[in-house]
């Protein structure tokens, strides 16, 4: 057993891991913060995506003990200060960007990840640049149209409601 | 002017906060105190004897609490089937016994063979390494045809062989059809193949069972999309344990799309081992071990003939289908081929005679059962795909073929047993011509062909049958169960109320849609009303969410007990205002007497209702609640036309999918911005089959595709905006709320629409291709152009 010490969505955390403990055990298990979600075992689905130290990682592929020292920051954390929705997830909610939810809290640690590297991307950007999450119910139509209204886009002229 | 709530609104879904800040609680997030975790050792091999098992090294590992193997299930029952079918001489299917963990033999890659129960999951998984077992290899059995070959290895050595049932429908009409055939202009007969899937929501199987000694009560939470089903068949079927003394938990679900309405042995194993250890017992599916142990769908071999008479009016059409079950017979598995896909051949068309053979096979591979759609596609494809190719082989305009054979008058009894009660396949052809701006096709495939892409056009459509489904009918043809719905309305003392629904919410926004129609029938707000679903402890019995039937049936069901209380609250009302019952009407929440000024606010008479100081005692009851279960009298008839525009590069076979069109009709909708959701993803599904998803074994039954990095998943960088539709509405004639269901529409209608794009796409570019296996992987579009 190791010790680690990180802050997790701006509180200090700690606790005992084995060697294989990955991040994502320890963010669910240990800390209790289950909206990181594991849906894969290679590191292909993104529903695990946290941010270690502002950068999008999988949390199924990192070792808790390599967080040792790191700024955590989960989909607990996304909201606003006063509980209210963010801009992303609020954006999600309007456009119909989520149906069971399991995907969503990676989608929107992913979303969240772009819209600081690409502020307004693209519909091709945003499609490529989610090809590490994958989606089963929404067919993506509105988790893209969700991300460009989040960047302030109009979105008015994409298809549906 | 869109509406800000109740029937006909896209009410914003109150489910996604939770959803979106991490605060859902799916049954991963469930933890018992005390709680073991437990890892299967499953089979790596697809067919042996097993001589033997050896845990005793294993049971010594840090952390084992205990081990069990199929000689630990001898006295308890097998996982039930829940569908038998009779073959087409009248007797009843062959139906094997399905053991919770291998015992004997294994018949599939990923049988359990032995559950290790440990204090953590790694403890666990490293315990079921140290086991021993030895399995004497016996040859598999994977392609169909090889399996019902003489001679050939048999999956169960005690039946007759590895033929289910071999099933004709309507075996009265054969010869009838036939001498259609023999009389035909034309015929075009079609060879094709509807590719194994795997369903994959995003949120793997996970089973939470949990025993209270002190009154023997046993508590399963698992990941259902229908708990009271597994409740009836796993208390009854397989453990013996009476209703009363089990609940199951179906909280926030991660997908469903129909691999999790099956019954499957890790419930069963983890409410057995609950007791037997006497502790919480929780298992966790990895994805790995989801590909080898949800039931898998489609897997149909079919050969579809269509015969025409000499005015390309469909005269006869005939099929002949191999229906793969896998080693054992999943839940519903044997209604998937049969009534599921059989009662659909008709489609759009006015086609007089049908003749429909599904011969069920066992083979060693993962049980098969209802994927989104559920044998539904499965019909759709085979007949919109035959329709196409017999249009390409006349030289006549695929739509106006299509539409020269629409049937155009309701109710229509279709020649394979069902009644279809409205449709407009006209005005669907008509919205998604105009949707899809065919006119400009041209101009998109000269741009295309500039850019060296070849352009192509597919066009099909589609009827399914949902709202699954009338209990009377399903018992004839084999169900065994009921397949109505229920719904309990709970009116509190201050004017709020909870609807405790059968119907079960796995990403289809009940919680949202539901309260908006109470709404409506009251005029209240959406906020007052609690839609509660998912335990069987809390909800009245129900048969849960699939084949599109929430709406149209749990909806229903909602209906006829909001009727009940309105009813009631009106006889209060009346006592109240001092007015005869038939004169009370309510609007906007409040009771008025016709007429007057006179009113009682929707409060006032939900308080009197449990403070019945000024009440009618001795003609109605304090209290305001009501239950009211709603059987359907038909199935519902969804019905649409699609269409798909794509580009295939002549140089590499690479499809890209560049535009695509749902015009749908599923009657009356009750939140526009859901239902168009629901589309979108059975698009993406229907798509991924077309182009991407495979699930691959090899010849000795290994299971190639067992990952992500194996079976493609559709991502977001294949799929385009779609074109979505639901503007035509013939609302259904049979239920309150005139709904048709919507979830399952995308899946069905798409894969052909796919296929027919790729094939038009290569005819114009000049390549003489009929047809193509799914999923059009570059390398098979590349080889058909060869």
């Amino acid at each position: 057993m190791t010790q680690v010490k990180m802050t997790v969505n701006g509180k200090a955390a700690s606790g005992d891991v084995e060697g294989r403990t990955l991040l994502s055990s320890f963010l669910r298990e240990q800390l209790n913060l289950t909206g990181t979600h594991v849906g894969c075992d290679t590191s292909q689905c993104g529903a695990c995506v946290v941010h270690v130290n502002g950068e999008a990682v999988k949390a199924c592929t990192m070792l808790a003990a390599e967080a040792q020292g790191a700024e955590v920051t989960t989909i607990e954390a996304m909201a606003n200060a006063d509980g209210s929705l963010s801009v992303i997830q609020q954006a999600f909610q309007d456009h119909h960007g989520l149906q069971c939810g399991f995907c969503t809290p990676g989608m929107v640690m992913s979303a969240a990840a772009l819209l600081k590297e690409n502020p307004k991307p693209t519909e091709r950007e945003v499609r490529v640049y989610l090809e590490g999450n994958i989606c089963r119910c929404t067919g993506y139509h509105n988790i893209v149209k969700a991300i460009m209204a989040a960047s302030g886009q109009d979105v008015s002229r994409i298809a549906a409601e | 002017m869109p509406k800000d709530g109740g029937i006909g609104a896209s009410s914003k879904r109150r489910e996604d906060v939770r959803f979106l800040t991490g605060t859902g609680n799916y049954t991963e997030d469930i933890n018992i105190n005390g709680q073991a975790h437990v890892f299967f050792l499953r089979s790596d091999v697809a067919h042996g004897t097993i001589t033997s098992i050896d845990t005793s090294t294993a049971a010594d590992m840090p952390g084992v609490v205990q081990i069990f193997t199929g000689a630990d299930f001898e006295a308890v029952g097998g996982v039930p089937c829940g569908w038998q079918v009779t073959d087409k001489h009248g007797d009843p299917m062959q139906e094997p016994r399905h053991p919770v963990l291998a015992h004997g033999k294994v018949r599939h890659v990923g049988e359990p063979i032995a559950a290790v129960v440990a204090e953590t999951l790694a403890q666990a998984r490293d315990a079921a390494e140290a086991i021993e077992v030895d399995i004497a290899e016996l040859p598999a059995v994977v392609n169909m045809r090889d399996a019902l070959k003489d001679g050939a290895p048999k999956v169960h050595d005690d039946l007759t062989g590895n033929l289910c049932y071999d099933w004709g429908f309507v075996e009265e009409n054969k010869e009838a059809v036939d001498q259609a055939f023999r009389d035909a202009a034309h015929v075009t007969k079609l060879e094709l193949i509807n590719n194994r899937l795997v369903a994959n929501p995003m949120e793997p199987r996970v089973a939470v069972g949990d025993y209270a000694r002190g009154t023997g009560d046993h508590t399963l939470y698992t990941t259902s999309q229908n708990p009271h089903v597994i409740r009836l068949l796993m208390g009854a079927f397989v453990l013996g344990i009476p209703e009363h003394k089990l609940r199951v938990v179906a909280p926030d679900v991660g997908g469903g799309f129909g691999t999790k309405i099956f019954h499957y042995q890790e419930e069963a194993f983890v409410t057995f081992a609950a007791k037997a250890c006497n502790r919480a017992v929780k298992w966790t599916s990895s994805r790995s071990e989801a590909f080898m142990s949800d039931a898998h769908g489609r897997d149909h071999v079919s050969t579809i003939e269509l015969a025409l008479d000499k005015d390309n009016n469909f005269t006869a059409l005939r099929t002949d289908t191999y229906a793969n079950m896998g080693a054992y017979l999943s839940t519903f598995a044997p209604s998937v081929p049969t009534w599921l896909h059989g009662t659909l051949m008709a489609g759009n068309y006015k086609t007089p005679l049908i003749y429909v053979n599904v011969k069920a096979v066992f083979t060693n591979t993962v049980p098969v059962d209802a994927y989104r759609g559920a044998g539904r596609p499965e019909a759709t494809y085979q007949l919109e795909r035959v329709v196409d190719k017999a249009a390409r082989e006349l030289g006549v305009d695929p739509i106006a073929l299509r539409r020269q054979n629409f049937i155009t008058e309701f109710p229509y009894a279709t020649p394979v047993a069902v009644e279809y009660d409205t449709g407009d396949y006209v005005a669907t052809m008509d919205k998604l011509e105009e949707i899809g701006d065919f006119g400009g096709f041209e101009a998109r495939r000269a741009e295309s062909a500039k850019n060296g892409k070849l352009r192509g056009l597919g066009v099909n459509c589609y009827i399914e049958a949902c709202g699954i489904a009338p209990s009377n009918l399903v018992g004839q043809l084999g169900a065994r169960a009921g397949l109505f719905e229920s719904a309990t309305v709970r009116v509190n003392a201050t004017g709020g109320l909870v609807v405790m629904t059968g119907s079960h919410s796995h990403g289809q926004g009940h919680e949202t849609s539901f309260a908006q129609v109470v709404a409506e029938m009251i005029g209240i707000d959406e906020s007052m009303i609690e839609i509660v679903h998912g335990d069987t402890a809390n909800t009245p019995m129900g048969m849960g969410t699939y084949g599109s039937r929430s709406i149209a049936v749990g909806g229903s069901a909602m209906v006829r007990a909001t009727e009940k209380i309105i009813n009631k609250a009106k006889k209060i009302a009346s006592h109240l205002l001092e007015a005869s019952e038939s004169d009370i009407e309510l609007k906007d929440g409040a009771f008025s007497v016709a007429g007057t000024d006179k009113s009682v606010a929707w409060g006032d008479v939900t308080l009197a209702a449990y403070v019945p100081h000024n009440y009618p005692l001795e003609d109605i009851e304090p209290g305001l609640e009501e239950t009211a279960f709603y059987d359907p009298s038909n199935f519902t008839y969804p019905s649409g036309a699609y269409s798909c525009e794509v580009e295939v590069d002549p140089e590499t076979g690479k499809v890209s999918i560049e535009r695509f069109c749902a015009a749908d009709d599923f009657g009356n909708i009750i939140n526009p911005m859901i239902v168009t959701g629901q589309v979108h993803g059975g698009l993406a599904q229907g798509i991924g089959q077309a182009l991407l998803e495979n699930c691959v074994y090899d010849d000795n039954g290994q299971l190639l595709s067992a990952s992500y990095m194996d079976y493609a998943m559709p991502r977001a960088d294949d799929l385009p905006f779609y074109d979505v539709d639901h503007s035509c509405q013939t609302p259904c004639t049979h239920n309150p709320l005139g709904v048709k269901g919507c979830g399952e529409a995308g899946a069905i209608g798409s894969p052909p629409a796919v296929v027919n794009a790729v094939v038009d796409a290569l005819q114009r570019g000049g390549k003489d291709v009929t047809h193509i296996d799914m999923p059009l992987t570059p390398s098979r579009v590349w080889a058909a152009m060869q």
